[in-house]
């Protein structure tokens, strides 16, 4: 199976996800959720049969640009612009560190993680 | 931005605003001439020295004031149904950025290409510049492109929050597990300002949102930066 974490989407026409009929009202949980899986499951198939899983590339897209990192993956710690630099322009960066932050309650296991350990609740 | 002895809705940013504060305006007036009409009957009522009594029915009248407040409510019901509709149009959107509420900050994420995330915090009085708005800065804004559709998806890491931008007619209510979506649509550049408009603990008057709307070529030399 292909790791999330590793796939980038390819420099190509990707814009945004289109209008999704099945979804179309304001609750787009099932949207996010409905693409993880059709990816998942594309490449499951895909990868028993000895196919390339580039045509699973769309719903991985979608996805990514739907859920919330936190429900899908651990992240990778915190962004930042890069050097910390103030830039002329008409945007201003941060220009001071963000206050401590208390401890975070535990967190909820994200899908990778429950996919990789074997207790995703989803049928894959 | 909200001003001083302010009476009325901001200044509408997106089109959908611009409906609603007309349809405002009309309700409003409606509003003002049905209570102008009225207390000029009670003081009529309160004032005259004529009597009578042997009222036994008033087919006509009555006949009047159950017809006329009808057509007032469809006069109402229309335009606000037509808005209603029009905020469920299918769009396009060109964007998508997520929002996730945090007691008590709000964090973003722009994942249609690069993973660009970040929080947004209140920058607290003590440390507002001059000319700065006390509770309404942030840190870190969120820059988007003006004029271009821009879905907005809407959620919570921890308890109930509201994203709302009131120039641009959007509140939203982030809830945990829930991913809700808006459409956003700014019309002209600027900083709209925004607060949490659920309660949400102690800070929930103290975590804003602000929008930075700049020309697409600026957004993407700021994506390009932050990422």
């Amino acid at each position: 199976m292909l790791d999330v974490d590793s796939q980038k989407p390819p420099k190509g026409k990707w814009s945004t996800p289109p209008f999704d009929p099945r979804f179309p009202n304001q609750n787009q949980t099932r949207n996010c959720y409905q693409n993880f899986l059709d990816y998942h499951r594309c490449v499951k198939r895909m990868s028993r049969r000895g196919k390339s899983a580039q045509p699973c590339e769309y719903y991985f897209r979608v996805f990514h640009s739907l859920c919330p990192r936190s429900w899908v993956s651990r992240p990778r710690g915190r962004r930042r612009p890069a050097g910390g630099a103030r830039v002329e322009g008409p945007v201003q960066l941060s220009r001071r560190p963000p206050p401590p932050r208390p401890p975070a309650p535990p967190q909820v296991q994200r899908w990778t993680e429950q996919i990789q350990e074997g207790t995703f609740a989803g049928k894959i | 931005m909200a001003y001083p002895f302010q009476l009325g809705l901001q200044d509408a940013t997106s089109p959908i605003m611009e409906e609603l504060l007309h349809f405002h305006d009309h309700a409003l007036m409606i509003v003002f001439l049905i209570s102008s009409l009225v207390l000029y009957i009670i003081s009529l009522m309160l004032t005259t020295k004529l009597t009578h009594t042997s009222t036994m029915d008033a087919q006509e009248v009555e006949t009047v004031w159950t017809i006329l407040p009808a057509i007032i409510l469809i006069l109402i019901a229309l335009p606000s149904l037509r808005i209603l509709y029009m905020m469920d149009e299918i769009n396009n959107p060109s964007l998508t950025v997520k929002t996730m509420g945090h007691q008590w900050y709000w964090s973003y994420e722009y994942t249609d290409y690069e993973d660009l995330n970040f929080d947004s915090y209140m920058i607290p009085t003590q440390e507002l510049k001059p000319g700065e708005l006390r509770l309404l800065e942030v840190d870190n804004r969120v820059v988007l492109p003006m004029e271009m559709t821009i879905r907005m998806l809407i959620s919570s890491e921890d308890v109930l929050h509201s994203w709302a931008v009131p120039s641009l007619g959007l509140k939203t209510d982030a809830i945990p597990g829930r991913l809700n979506q808006t459409t956003l649509m700014a019309m002209r550049p600027g900083l709209y300002y925004g607060q949490c408009s659920e309660i949400c603990g102690s800070n929930h008057s103290f975590m804003p949102i602000v929008l930075e709307m700049v020309p697409l070529s600026y957004f993407e030399t700021w994506s390009a930066l932050m990422v």
